[in-house]
């Protein structure tokens, strides 16, 4: 066993930390208060290579290991978890799942240009009516020659208004519930597809929220990702992924509240003491020191699991329900340690208690992995080989240029 | 044009207030390493005078094993290939030290044109390791350099950042710069850098490559010792609160504070 970062990870991590301390810290709070997307951070991460930071080289990407994507998740959550969703919806659910269920051409067409940052991607699952009751959603996708025709709406969908390529899964089947869903990259331009944005959220103001609505989108059959009636699969397997980059960014969460909460213990002063040293305020510190360290070892258990090419579906599912949770619970116990000065805008810490309330809605609710531990626990529930794995990590494959 | 750029390793300046005297009295500071930040700077300048003008860059360090680290971090910025220096006699040099070792290292390189190093190391915050390395090469040094106007025809023209303003100056090559953070924004590593500094195996150049007398580096020969070392006080500070009957009374106090302090 070995617990050790590599050179490179060490190297990913100083230079995504450096990235997001000196150019998301300084304005995100200025962009949460007004309710804005920052457009410009796109196209620096796109500079960066982190926009396809785990994707092979020979599609755009930076070639690094998907432990190097918990890094950056991890990173950029300490910032903001705005701008980790960005990576969580472009890069994980809707790259990775090109790069696991496209076809090389699809492949060239739409990943290449996603890993470099030149389009954008987004996911449309959630449904006004369906959001953990997947199989129920109702938008569908009737065959008309060498087409198909969308009709439906998507809610809740992190860059509705940002996003390019838009991945979004209907019923090709509707008298079926999960076997009859298809998955489709809608493009941007299309006709009877519109996008808007939702306003008035409780968090992750920095992020782009929004709904997608088909009016007979017609979508030629080379943009079916996968195969028809795949969509469920397709969908939670891309869950995997970007649950994963939730799990980490909570954790950049709780390494962001507790390196507040222990500054302002060691300078906020009470009864003739600094605050720090009541044992109560401990406490509360030492509990975000546990629950960084828990959910760190979770997420990079499931990052190992994913360079070794085995199925995490069971450990991603965990390090995403405890890392959100104790992030949720660590935000609102920082804005304790900073008393009023916590309720404040000013103190920065109810940010990020806005912000992690969210985590443990979105990827699956608490209460559905709940369900999930249970079930594999009971023996209800095991995972079958899927007909496209994600693929295992090899550095000298995806190092190739061609 | 030939470009050498000088790295080191030092404490990681967030963790520098956790070290102890003993520690920093060690030569051990018992916290985490990273390339020390003001070689930053260096490294950045080399690449942009390589990327404007063409020409070679290499890194060179001296240290043990762990100093590879400051070696990867300048080729995971860009810089082509790195190499150490070390010898188990070189443990205990003092600045002068390092500069003779450091300047042997770029004669032995081959030629060079400009060497750039960090303004200081932030652990000793000495500065003197420039003036060293151009002093044994015998070239010109420029200190608190915040721009670098022209290089050719075998001469450099920089802007120095004095007390009061900036000054221009020239110098023939080679030079020593030893730039100020005003000089650039350094960028940031790339993965492809990354990649490139994890598998990167680095020459080591010991004593009798260089043609070092062991007895003219390391500790026998260093002619400063630390004799004691303080930590500075905490600063202690008071907060007042100015009151008054209306903004101007309170202006006014504060004015005739400010003024009884000599702030004003």
């Amino acid at each position: 066993m070995d617990f050790a970062f590599t050179e490179e990870h060490k190297m990913v991590q100083k230079m995504v930390r450096d990235f997001a301390e000196k150019e998301i810290r300084p304005v995100i709070s200025d962009y949460d208060r007004e309710q804005k997307y920052p457009h410009f951070l796109l196209g620096r991460m796109a500079e960066l290579g982190i926009l396809g930071i785990c994707i092979p080289v020979r599609y755009g990407g930076a070639g690094m290991d998907y432990i190097s994507l918990g890094i950056v998740s991890e990173a950029l959550e300490w910032a903001d978890a705005s701008v980790r969703e960005t990576i969580a919806v472009h890069l994980a659910l809707n790259s990775l799942a090109m790069l696991q269920w496209g076809t090389e051409e699809q492949k060239q067409r739409f990943l290449v240009p996603l890993a470099t940052g030149e389009k954008i991607g987004c996911y449309g699952l959630t449904e006004p009516a369906a959001g953990s009751d997947v199989a129920g959603l109702r938008s569908t996708a009737r065959k008309d020659g060498d087409d198909y025709i969308l009709n439906g709406e998507k809610m809740w969908i992190t860059l509705a208004d940002v996003a390019d390529y838009l991945l979004v899964f209907a019923k090709t089947d509707p008298s079926q519930r999960h076997r009859g869903i298809s998955a489709f990259m809608l493009e941007r331009g299309m006709k009877g597809l519109t996008t808007g944005t939702i306003e008035d959220k409780m968090g992750v103001h920095a992020s782009n929220t929004g709904w997608i609505s088909m009016n007979d989108v017609r979508v030629p059959k080379e943009n079916m990702i996968g195969a028809e009636g795949e969509g469920f699969k397709i969908a939670m397997s891309a869950l995997d992924d970007a649950r994963y980059t939730v799990a980490a960014g909570a954790a950049g969460t709780i390494r962001s509240v507790m390196e507040a909460s222990a500054h302002y213990a060691n300078e906020r002063e009470a009864f003739g003491q600094k605050i720090g040293s009541f044992q109560l305020v401990q406490q509360l510190i030492a509990k975000m020191a546990l629950n960084y360290d828990i959910s760190t070892l979770l997420w990079q258990r499931v990052g190992w699991l994913k360079n070794q090419g085995i199925r995490n579906t069971k450990e991603t599912s965990m390090a995403k329900w405890f890392a959100t949770e104790a992030a949720f619970e660590a935000a609102s116990d920082a804005v304790q340690v900073h008393g009023a000065y916590g309720f404040s805008a000013e103190y920065q810490v109810e940010r990020y208690l806005r912000n992690s309330k969210g985590a443990v809605i979105y990827e699956g609710t608490t209460q559905i992995h709940q369900i999930l531990q249970a079930q594999y626990a009971l023996g209800y529930r095991h995972d079958k080989p899927l007909r496209c794995e994600l693929p295992a990590y090899d550095p000298d494959e995806w190092a190739r240029e061609e | 044009m030939k470009y050498v750029v000088c790295v080191t390793q030092s404490p990681d300046t967030a963790e520098l207030p956790k070290v102890t005297v003993e520690q920093a009295a060690s030569g051990n500071e018992g916290v985490a390493l990273i390339t020390n930040p003001w070689d930053e700077y260096a490294i950045e300048e080399a690449l942009r005078l390589k990327e404007k003008q063409g020409g070679e860059v290499i890194a060179i360090t001296m240290g043990p094993e762990k100093a590879t680290d400051a070696l990867k971090s300048a080729v995971a910025m860009g810089v082509p290939k790195g190499v150490r220096l070390w010898d188990p006699a070189f443990a205990g040099s003092d600045a002068l030290g390092v500069g003779k070792i450091l300047a042997a290292g770029i004669r032995k390189q081959g030629d060079f044109d400009v060497v750039l190093t960090g303004k200081l190391t932030v652990d000793g915050n000495g500065a003197l390791v420039p003036v060293a390395i151009a002093n044994e090469l015998e070239a010109a040094l420029l200190t608190q350099v915040a721009k670098i106007i022209s290089i050719g025809d075998g001469k450099v023209t920089v802007e120095r950042l004095v007390e009061e303003g900036r000054e221009k100056v020239t110098a023939p090559l080679p030079v020593v710069i030893a730039p100020v953070k005003e000089i650039n924004e350094p960028r940031y590593a790339s993965f492809m850098g990354i990649r490139k500094a994890s598998r990167a195996k680095f020459e080591v150049w010991d004593a009798a490559t260089l043609g070092l007398e062991a007895s003219a580096v390391g500790a026998d020969a260093a002619k400063v010792a630390w004799v004691n070392l303080n930590k500075p006080a905490p600063r202690s500070s008071q907060v007042v609160l100015i009151e008054g009957e209306s903004v101007e009374e309170q202006v006014s106090k504060l004015a005739a504070s400010l003024r009884a302090e000599k702030v004003i």
